[in-house]
C-alpha cells in the first residue's frame, strides 16, 4: 500500500496511540475497520473511554460490542494555534466530540474530514472514517 | 454540642500576611523556582510582621515542586508540624491550599501556615505546549493527542462551546468583557505584567484565534514568579494585623465524574462548580449578593463565564447583560471582577495572585479599590478535574 498521508486529516509524525491491556481490543478493532465499545457485563451500561470498573454498578466484568460508526456532533473546536510541533503546518483543523446513540450516547473524539473552514453544527449527523496509519488506525468523522 | 456549629471553617483562621516576587513573562526569571518560593514566603512574613522561623506548616497545589521539608530547612523554621498538597495540575487547587491551611489551624495541627505557589517555566517548561513528538502515548492521551487535542485550551474549549450552544449563543459577549476587564484593571497595577499594555475591544476582536471559540486574549498568560499567604488562628490575628482578613467559607472538589475519560462527563458543559459553589456559600452563611467583588480564575475566559453563573453571580439567560464590561469594572461596577488584572493581565501564578488581591481589597490597599469592601469571593480552576473556592471577609463580617 502506498502512503495514505494525503488522505489523513492531520500529518503523521506526532504522538501515536499505544494500546494498553485495557484498551487494546478497541485499537485492534479499529485496525479491522470495526468500532467496538466497552459494555458492562453485569448492568449492560455502555462506557467510553475504557474503564476497569463500571461506575454504575461497580462490576469489573465487561465485554466489547460492535456498533455502527455513526454519531452526532456533541461539541467541536477549530484549532488555529498548533500546540504540537508535528502539527505546525496542519492548522486549522477541527476536533469533534461525537455522541454515539447506538452505544448509550458515549462520546468519542476525532477530526472532521473535509474542509476545516466549513460550518460545524452541534447535532449534525456524522459517519466514521477509518484512517489507517502504519501501525495503528484512527477513527475520523465526515458529515453524513 | 452542636456538630453543625463546630464543623465549619467560618471565622476560624485569618490571613495576616501576603507577598509575591516580581511577576515576569515565562522564562524570564533569573533565579531558580525554589528561590522565588523563598522570596515570596519571606515577603509575606515581613508583611505579617513575623519571624519566618515561626512558620510551622506549608500548603500548596498543582504538584508544586518545592517540598515543604526542603523549604522548612532552607528557611530554618523552629519546627514543621503540617504540610499538604492538593493533587492535580492547573490552578484548581488554589483555594484548596488556603482552606487546607485554615483547616490545619482550626484543628490545632499548626499555628502559622504558609500557602504558596512558585512557577519558573523557563526552568521547567511551559504548560501551553505539547512536547510529545513521534512517541507512543497511552490511556487518555492515546484518545486525544493523535487527534491534535492536547494543550489546556484545546482540552477545555469544547466544554464552553457546548455551553454556548445550550444557551442559544449566549456567553461570547460575556467572555469578551471578562478579557477587557482584566486588562483594564491591570493598567493601574504596577505588579501586572500587562501594565502599560491596554487592550481595546477592537484589538480583542482582531486578535488571532487560538482555538475557537477562544482568541489570544481569552487565554491566560504563562509567567515566572511566586506568591504566598500567611494564615494564623483567628484569635491571634487582631494582635498581628491592623486589618486581618478571615476565611468565611471554603469548598473544594468536583462533580462526581467530571473527568470521566475522553470527555464523557455526564455534566460536560460546566466549569465544575455546580456542587462546590453551594457548599462554599452554605459554610459562609452568605450568598453572591453579599460579595463586594469577585476574583475568578481565568485559564480561559469562557470558563470564567460558566464559573460566575455557577456561583450565582449571573443567570445564563442574562449572562451577556449581567457580565457587561461596565458592570465588571472597579470601583463602580455592580460586580467588579479580577481587580488586579488576574491571570490574564497581572500574572499567571495559577490563581494565587487572585487570592492576594482579595486580601488587598479587604485591607483597602488594592490598586482598584472598592470603597469599604467587606466580602470577596475567589474561585479557582474552572473546567479542571478538581476546583476550589474561598470567600474572605473583614473583621466586621464575623
Amino acid at each position: 500500500m502506498t502512503s495514505r498521508s494525503e488522505t489523513w486529516v492531520l500529518p503523521g509524525g506526532g504522538p501515536r496511540p499505544e494500546p494498553t491491556g485495557l484498551d487494546a481490543p478497541f485499537w485492534a478493532a479499529l485496525g479491522e475497520h470495526r468500532l467496538v465499545v466497552q459494555r458492562c457485563s453485569a448492568c449492560q451500561a455502555w462506557r467510553f473511554g475504557p474503564e476497569h470498573l463500571c461506575p454504575d454498578c461497580r462490576s469489573f466484568d465487561y465485554s466489547w460490542e460492535e456498533v455502527p460508526p455513526v454519531g452526532v456532533v456533541y461539541s467541536w473546536e477549530r484549532v488555529w494555534h498548533p500546540a504540537q510541533p508535528a502539527l505546525s503546518t496542519a492548522v486549522p483543523y477541527v476536533v469533534l466530540l461525537v455522541e454515539i446513540p447506538a452505544a448509550g450516547g458515549v462520546r468519542m473524539l476525532g477530526n472532521l474530514v473535509g474542509d476545516p473552514l466549513a460550518d460545524v453544527v452541534i447535532g449534525q449527523p456524522v459517519t466514521g472514517v477509518f484512517e489507517d496509519h502504519d501501525s495503528y488506525t484512527l477513527l475520523q468523522w465526515e458529515r453524513a | 454540642m452542636n456538630p453543625g456549629h463546630t464543623r465549619t471553617l467560618r471565622g476560624r483562621a485569618a490571613v495576616v500576611g501576603i507577598g509575591e516576587t516580581e511577576y515576569l513573562r515565562h522564562g524570564q526569571a533569573s533565579e531558580p523556582e525554589f528561590v522565588l518560593a523563598l522570596r515570596a514566603i519571606l515577603t509575606a512574613c515581613r508583611d505579617a510582621g513575623i519571624d519566618p522561623g515561626r512558620i510551622d506548616g506549608f500548603t500548596s497545589y498543582s504538584n508544586d515542586r518545592n517540598l515543604p521539608s526542603r523549604l522548612a530547612s532552607a528557611i530554618g523554621v523552629d519546627e514543621l508540624r503540617y504540610s499538604s498538597m492538593v493533587w492535580g495540575g492547573g490552578g484548581g487547587g488554589v483555594g484548596g491550599a488556603v482552606s487546607n491551611a485554615a483547616m490545619a489551624i482550626a484543628t490545632g495541627m499548626a499555628d502559622c501556615v504558609v500557602a504558596f505557589r512558585a512557577l519558573a517555566q523557563g526552568q521547567f517548561g511551559r504548560f501551553g505546549q505539547v512536547r510529545a513528538g513521534s512517541v507512543g502515548v497511552t490511556d487518555e492521551a492515546a484518545f486525544t493527542l493523535p487527534y491534535g487535542l492536547g494543550s489546556p485550551a484545546q482540552q477545555y474549549a469544547m466544554r464552553f462551546q457546548r455551553w454556548v450552544h445550550d444557551h442559544q449563543g449566549r456567553g461570547l459577549a460575556a467572555q469578551r468583557a471578562v478579557a477587557l476587564a482584566s486588562y483594564h484593571h491591570a493598567q493601574t497595577n504596577p505588579r501586572a505584567v500587562m501594565n502599560g499594555r491596554p487592550l481595546t475591544g477592537e484589538a480583542y476582536d482582531a486578535s488571532r484565534w487560538i482555538v475557537e471559540p477562544w482568541r489570544l486574549y481569552d487565554c491566560c498568560q504563562e509567567n515566572d514568579g511566586a506568591a504566598a499567604m500567611i494564615l494564623v488562628p483567628a484569635e491571634a490575628a487582631p494582635d498581628m494585623s491592623d486589618a486581618p482578613v478571615f476565611v468565611l467559607g471554603a469548598a473544594q472538589g468536583s462533580d462526581g465524574r467530571f473527568i470521566a475519560p475522553v470527555h464523557n462527563a455526564p455534566r460536560y458543559a460546566t466549569a465544575n462548580f455546580s456542587t462546590v459553589a453551594p457548599r462554599m456559600w452554605a459554610m459562609a452563611g452568605i450568598g453572591p449578593r453579599d460579595v463586594d467583588c469577585v476574583q475568578s480564575y481565568e485559564n480561559f475566559t469562557g470558563g470564567v463565564v460558566m464559573s460566575l453563573v455557577e456561583h450565582g453571580f449571573a443567570s445564563a439567560e442574562e449572562v451577556d447583560d449581567m457580565l457587561a464590561f461596565e458592570r465588571l469594572i472597579a470601583p463602580g461596577g455592580a460586580l467588579p471582577l479580577n481587580t488586579s488584572g488576574g491571570n490574564l493581565a497581572e500574572a499567571y501564578m495559577h490563581g494565587f495572585g487572585l487570592h492576594n488581591e482579595a486580601i488587598r481589597q479587604l485591607r483597602g490597599s488594592s490598586c482598584n479599590q472598592i470603597p469599604g469592601a467587606k466580602v470577596v469571593a475567589v474561585t479557582g480552576g474552572p473546567m479542571v478535574g478538581y476546583v476550589s473556592d474561598v470567600v474572605y471577609g473583614s473583621e466586621d463580617t464575623l
